[in-house]
């Protein structure tokens, strides 16, 4: 993600003439952007300060809102199982999407169908896909009863490490195959002659895999982790479809407590305190993974950009 | 760095010339690469499978058979069930609310890219980084506050609520591509423009606009997936079953035929059909703009 190397503009294609103003072109986008993201953004620190119950005024209340949420006791868990989901969503999805991703970048004809039918689980709305497994993992009428098998007809969304491994596992069943083809592509750019060079060298398949494939996707494998990583904070779709946090609380991410604090409890301040946190987590976790990608390097990585 | 991948993948074709399929064939096997393609195909195939056949089972043959197996006597009085629950009527939201998006937050972010690109003042540096600074950070975060302003517009439940803040939401992404996009285009030809006394704005439509077309496309099809397959906005922006988005409409179906899986089964296909349908149609296209401006 070039976004996270920021950078100036650069100037390259209009430095060869003297134009007139385009300045005014930029402005409804600005205008859009500045109404519906940047005065929310404000907005939502300004609201960590008051007291709002969705419907009526908005009264000012200090820091009120931001202790009750910091001396809350459910945070710590809140913020446990949003890390936990991020860590192990992560954990999971990256070698394997690493894996296919090479395995795809293969131009056979046959990986290429086999990447038509891959790639179906990024068109399905969270939603969709929410309703479908919750359907398939009900205990009563679900896959479990269907086939018979007791092993498979566990409360899998009723008890709190199972409902949290469902919630990882479909993410995943989500999210690899976009991943897989983000590799993929990354894959199909590294130059043949570098496998070739190891080739004559007499580098084996290993060897290259990690002497050339893998060096050469860090900028790759970095915009991957900071999209799963900076991603997975606002599943909201697929959890809130799926187990609306339960059960109890195993699965209440900062985002589904957002949610829930400001429109199922009318509690828009400490709803903003949450949603402050949300923001700040995320850019602390893009600033991070942009350092692991090397601060200077990055420049270069905007080459074009 | 976008421009690069959409490039390569633009040239998939001749990059798969017999040179490379003759290293491959002549290279050891990646074993693990393909049993974990293989293995993971069967976990994405089997519940798509299972959702398709279980849509056209009875409710009580849901019950009676084997999961796995496919129905007997196939019925399609789950899909009628669906499409007389008003899901017409959710379908057109849902275009509408999709095209309301891209067709604005695509023009306009190539304007902007356009001015970004062409300009060369303070006030473009600045906003091109607040753009970029969107990127960072998770726009969903900012739900209540856009609220409170749709609210205060007395745009609460009507499909505006959910446009405006989607094209919002689009703009940042979308002038990042279309300006690597814009960056490309070879200076003679803007200069040649100049000559000819071409306005910025006519050098905008007829010389830039043709060209990036790829990019627009590529853009259209990201932001429309998104928007097509949003669920928070319609969530809290919008309240009526007038209103409903398909997502949102799966969802309230859901609670409204707990039990009955096959017709529950019946909506999760029929709201994604359109979307397997272009899937179909433009299938390059839309794997390419996916990953269009994630890779270097």
């Amino acid at each position: 993600m070039t976004v996270l190397a920021g950078g100036p503009p650069r100037a390259d294609a209009s430095s060869g003439g003297k134009t007139g103003s385009v300045a005014w072109m930029v402005l409804p986008a600005l205008l859009v952007f500045v109404a519906f993201g940047v005065i929310p953004l404000l907005g939502v620190v300004g609201l960590s300060f008051s007291r709002w119950d969705g419907i009526g005024d908005i009264h000012s209340a200090g820091f009120a809102s931001w202790r009750k949420t910091l001396t809350d006791p459910n945070l710590p868990h809140m913020l446990y199982v949003t890390f936990l989901i991020m860590i192990l969503s992560w954990a999971f999805q990256t070698p394997v999407s690493l894996l296919i991703g090479v395995f795809l970048a293969g131009h056979q004809r046959y990986r290429e169908w086999l990447a038509v039918l891959f790639f179906i689980p990024l068109l399905l709305s969270s939603a969709a896909i929410a309703v479908a497994y919750k359907a398939l993992l009900d205990p009563n009428f679900g896959l479990g009863s269907g086939l018979h098998i007791g092993f498979l007809s566990q409360d899998w969304l009723g008890k709190d490490k199972l409902a949290l491994g469902v919630v990882v596992f479909i993410v995943s069943w989500q999210f690899i195959p976009f991943h897989s083809l983000i590799y993929q592509s990354g894959v199909r750019q590294i130059p043949r002659s570098m496998y070739e060079a190891a080739e004559i060298d007499g580098a084996g398949r290993i060897r290259q895999f990690r002497s050339i494939t893998l060096p050469q996707l860090k900028y790759t494998i970095i915009a991957s982790s900071t999209l799963m990583v900076v991603g997975s904070l606002t599943f909201f779709d697929l959890i809130f479809v799926l187990t609306a946090g339960g059960p109890g609380d195993a699965t209440r991410t900062l985002a589904l407590a957002m949610y829930k604090t400001g429109f199922q409890a009318n509690l828009m301040g400490p709803a903003s305190v949450i949603a402050v946190i949300l923001v700040l987590v995320g850019l602390a976790l893009a600033l991070l993974l942009r350092r692991l990608g090397g601060g200077g390097s990055s420049d270069s990585q905007m080459e074009g950009a | 760095m976008a421009t690069t991948t959409a490039a390569s993948v633009d040239s998939s074709p001749e990059v798969r010339s017999p040179r490379h399929s003759r290293r491959k064939a002549a290279g050891r096997r990646n074993w693990l690469g393909g049993l974990a393609g293989w293995l993971w195909l069967a976990v994405v195939l089997i519940p798509i499978y299972w959702i398709v056949i279980t849509s056209f089972k009875t409710q009580s043959g849901y019950y009676a058979t084997n999961a796995f197996k496919p129905p007997a006597s196939p019925t399609i009085d789950n899909y009628r069930l669906v499409i007389q629950s008003d899901f017409p009527q959710y379908f057109i939201n849902s275009v509408v609310v999709t095209a309301g998006t891209i067709v604005p937050a695509v023009l306009i972010s190539f304007m902007a890219a356009f001015a970004i690109v062409r300009g060369n003042s303070l006030f473009l540096t600045g906003v091109n980084g607040m753009f970029l600074m969107g990127l960072a950070i998770p726009l969903q975060a900012t739900i209540i506050p856009v609220y409170l302003i749709i609210i205060r517009l007395k745009l609460y439940d009507s499909l505006s609520a959910i446009i405006l803040p989607s094209i919002a939401f689009a703009i940042p992404l979308s002038v990042l591509v279309l300006a690597n996009f814009i960056r490309d285009v070879p200076k003679e030809l803007f200069e040649s423009m100049r000559v000819d006394g071409a306005s910025e704005w006519t050098t905008l439509w007829r010389l830039v606009f043709p060209l990036t077309r790829p990019a627009l496309v590529t853009v259209s099809i990201y932001n429309g997936l998104a928007v097509w397959n949003g669920f928070l906005l319609p969530l809290i922006l919008t309240q009526s079953p007038a209103r409903r988005t398909l997502p949102l409409a799966v969802w309230t179906f859901q609670g409204q035929y707990g039990n009955n899986v096959p017709a529950i089964l019946a909506a999760v296909v029929l709201t994604t059909l359109p979307i397997l349908v272009l899937y179909a149609i433009g299938r390059r296209q839309l794997l390419s703009g996916l990953t269009a401006g994630f890779n270097k």
